[in-house]
């Protein structure tokens, strides 16, 4: 545990890590506990496994999971088929039953010879069960293997990052198991530093009026999907690509001008439509809100 | 020190267990949280809270143990809807005073602005929420954004320190008891799916068959598994228009819900009451007309009826001929009521206003006693009772 201390998970070049996302990853890298991490879509859950694992030099596992994932693929899977093939053409390795036994995420992870990292994405898309099938696994970090009668340790125990979009709500004995953090979406001050990290030679300018136009969208009530961290960076991305200058994004009267390439920012037809239409009902009132 | 803290949690209504407690005592003796009071405010988040619904709720508890301060403010600030607290402070401060407040932590002029401001308008006094927000006066309150301008429960001008981050109270809109979203509708939904995939076990599984089989050696091992409904079948049909117009929202939240939820869902409109016809787009609503027999007899009875409407009408439109305010109908409301749920007799009506009105509506009550009494609120406890009571 001592030699830990001085590896901890610190904001890094291309990720930015607020002080309770750090404390709560510690935590859980330091007690050797799942963290269980929600928040809107694309504020960066996935990629905080990359950055631990990048940042604590260790290997990554990664286990995505879809509505058809069983837990039980994620440790090991015995493929029966092949076997009942093989001894239909009388192939020698039928007799070894450890022939057919498939290594799963999990167990790769548990027999990684350094601590590894092991992320489960998304954990919210599975079976409504499938965490209460992970419990003995995720808390004593073993299983076994009842083909081969085998119990399978982990050898360091992984560091579990598991995120959720909240699809389905997660049972309580799994919650209890984790700690947990909610990426909340940053505000201004975050943002920047955010945008920072992916664009370093960023004009300020630009910046500055692209965070204010992507508020300005964000605050637009009704939308059905608002714009996240993603999003923005994409919009930056393109703003840059196509070489358009602060002053387009400056608006004189901040309601009545479209955002240019808004559709990097908004991806639900409707909430173009929505916002297509608050822009016209405006520029029509001519009225001039003042904030 | 932490144990009280603990039963305060749990008296709050926090679902923290024991487990949780010893991860945050082994957590500190590992000196996760040696250096600040945030570190250990964010630490003993991650430990204890496990629900971003129950975050607000957390910080509140938090700010009122650790301080030891008893808000003075508190019985003020209970009776104030947020939002409307909220909105007042947005367009009565500008940014610059907003920030300045946040500097000096004139908490307590603000409120006293504000105070004032309430008294000359009492009727928006309503909301009556407990301490432990269980608010939920208005399901459309979910404005959901945070407004840094006012932060309720905070006592910061005791100390003329920046601002705890606790107090800042920014996980207001994720507290479950106030909004009913579509995912929350959604999950309530789902009980009524997953009870449709029971049956007797008929079907052959071939995968499990195989799978069986090769575990068997090649011996054959037939498998069966139950027939799977393919899944519930609902017939929703939303009042439109009129006194519903206050409810559009939480409807439409319910109806995208309902449509990702189910695969066999047909929806029709009604305005008030039932009567002959029904239709599916409001603005064709007098030249595309569903008669309510023909519905009757396309739809089985295994279709699950649900309507949505407030029952507020005048009591002719349920009970008399001729009584509907739209044309004239030859049969009452009530005989076509009658006639919806001999045929399905799985059905219920969702009231998107609070139940403690509806002893006041003689409508209300004349459609409840129609529906023998199945009647539900349109809130996330009322949708789970009327899926329990339509599977």
């Amino acid at each position: 545990m001592a030699a830990m201390a001085n590896s901890r998970f610190q904001s890094t070049s291309s990720y930015v890590a607020t002080d309770d996302l750090t404390i709560a990853v510690n935590a859980a890298v330091t007690l050797a506990r799942p963290i269980l991490i929600k928040g809107e879509p694309g504020t960066g859950k996935t990629q905080l496994a990359q950055e631990i694992a990048t940042s604590l030099h260790k290997p990554l596992h990664e286990w995505h999971i879809k509505s058809t994932t069983k837990a039980q693929q994620g440790l090991y899977e015995y493929d029966a088929v092949a076997r009942l093939r093989d001894s239909q053409l009388g192939d020698d390795r039928v007799h070894d039953i450890s022939n057919y036994i498939i290594h799963g995420k999990v167990w790769d992870a548990f027999q990684s010879d350094q601590q590894p990292v092991l992320l489960i994405d998304e954990i919210d898309k599975a079976d409504i069960e499938f965490p209460n099938d992970l419990l003995r696994e995720l808390d004593r970090m073993e299983f076994f293997v009842y083909e081969t009668k085998q119990l399978v340790k982990a050898v360091h125990r992984p560091i579990i990052v598991i995120t959720s979009n909240n699809e389905k709500e997660l049972p309580d004995a799994f919650l209890r198991r984790c700690f947990f953090h909610y990426i909340k979406f940053p505000d201004q001050q975050t943002m920047q530093s955010i945008v920072d990290v992916h664009f370093p030679n960023l004009k300020k300018t630009l910046l500055a009026e692209a965070l204010n136009a992507f508020y300005r969208v964000r605050d637009v009530p009704g939308l059905k999907k608002k714009p996240s961290t993603s999003e923005l960076l994409d919009w930056i991305k393109l703003l840059l690509a196509e070489d358009i200058p602060p002053e387009a994004l400056r608006a004189e009267d901040s309601r009545t001008a479209i955002p240019p390439l808004y559709g990097a920012l908004l991806k639900n037809e409707q909430d173009v439509h929505l916002f297509e239409q608050l822009v016209f009902l405006n520029r029509r009132s001519g009225n001039t809100p003042g904030r | 020190m932490l144990i009280p803290f603990f039963y305060q949690l749990r008296a709050g209504g926090m679902k923290t267990s024991i487990t949780e407690l010893l991860t945050l005592y082994e957590a500190m003796r590992e000196g996760l949280a040696r250096h600040s009071v945030d570190e250990f405010y964010y630490l003993s988040r991650a430990c204890l809270v496990k629900d971003e619904s129950q975050l607000d709720r957390f910080d509140r508890i938090f700010s009122a143990y650790f301080k030891g301060v008893e808000d003075s403010l508190r019985d003020l600030l209970q009776d104030i809807p947020e939002e409307w607290l909220r909105r007042q402070a947005e367009l009565h401060l500008s940014d610059e005073e907003k920030a300045k407040i946040e500097t000096l932590g004139g908490f307590e002029e603000l409120m006293k602005a504000l105070q004032a401001r309430l008294d000359e308008q009492d009727e928006r006094h309503e909301g009556g929420s407990r301490w432990i927000g269980t608010a939920g006066t208005s399901p459309f309150g979910a404005y959901g954004f945070n407004s840094e301008g006012v932060r309720i429960g905070q006592s910061g001008s005791r100390n003329r320190s920046a601002v705890k981050v606790w107090d800042r109270r920014e996980y207001r809109n994720l507290d479950d008891s106030v909004e009913l979203g579509t995912r929350n509708i959604k999950v309530a939904l789902r009980r009524l799916r997953k009870f449709a995939r029971a049956g007797a076990a008929d079907q052959l599984d071939l995968p499990d068959t195989i799978d069986k089989t090769a575990r068997n050696a090649g011996m054959l091992d037939i498998r069966m598994v139950p027939e799977r409904h393919n899944a519930v079948k609902i017939l929703l049909c939303l009042d439109v228009g009129g006194s519903m117009d206050d409810h559009v929202r939480i409807c439409e939240e319910l109806f995208s819900a309902a449509r990702s939820e189910f695969k066999h869902l047909e929806y029709f409109y009604f305005h008030n009451f039932i009567y002959e016809n029904f239709w599916k787009d409001n603005r064709r609503r007098h030249a595309e007309r569903y008669a309510t027999l023909d519905i009757t007899h396309k739809y089985a009875s295994d279709y699950k009826l649900i309507f949505v409407g407030d029952a507020t009408m005048s009591p002719y439109e349920v009970v008399y001929a001729g009584g509907s305010v739209e044309h004239w109908n030859e049969e009452p409301g009530s005989v076509w009521m009658q006639r919806l749920l001999r045929t399905y007799p799985k059905a219920i009506w969702l009231n998107p206003e609070p139940r403690r009105r509806w002893d006041y509506m003689p409508s209300t009550k004349i459609i409840r006693q129609l529906m023998n009494d199945r009647m539900y609120p349109l809130t996330l406890a009322g949708l789970d009772e009327g899926m329990k009571k339509l599977r």
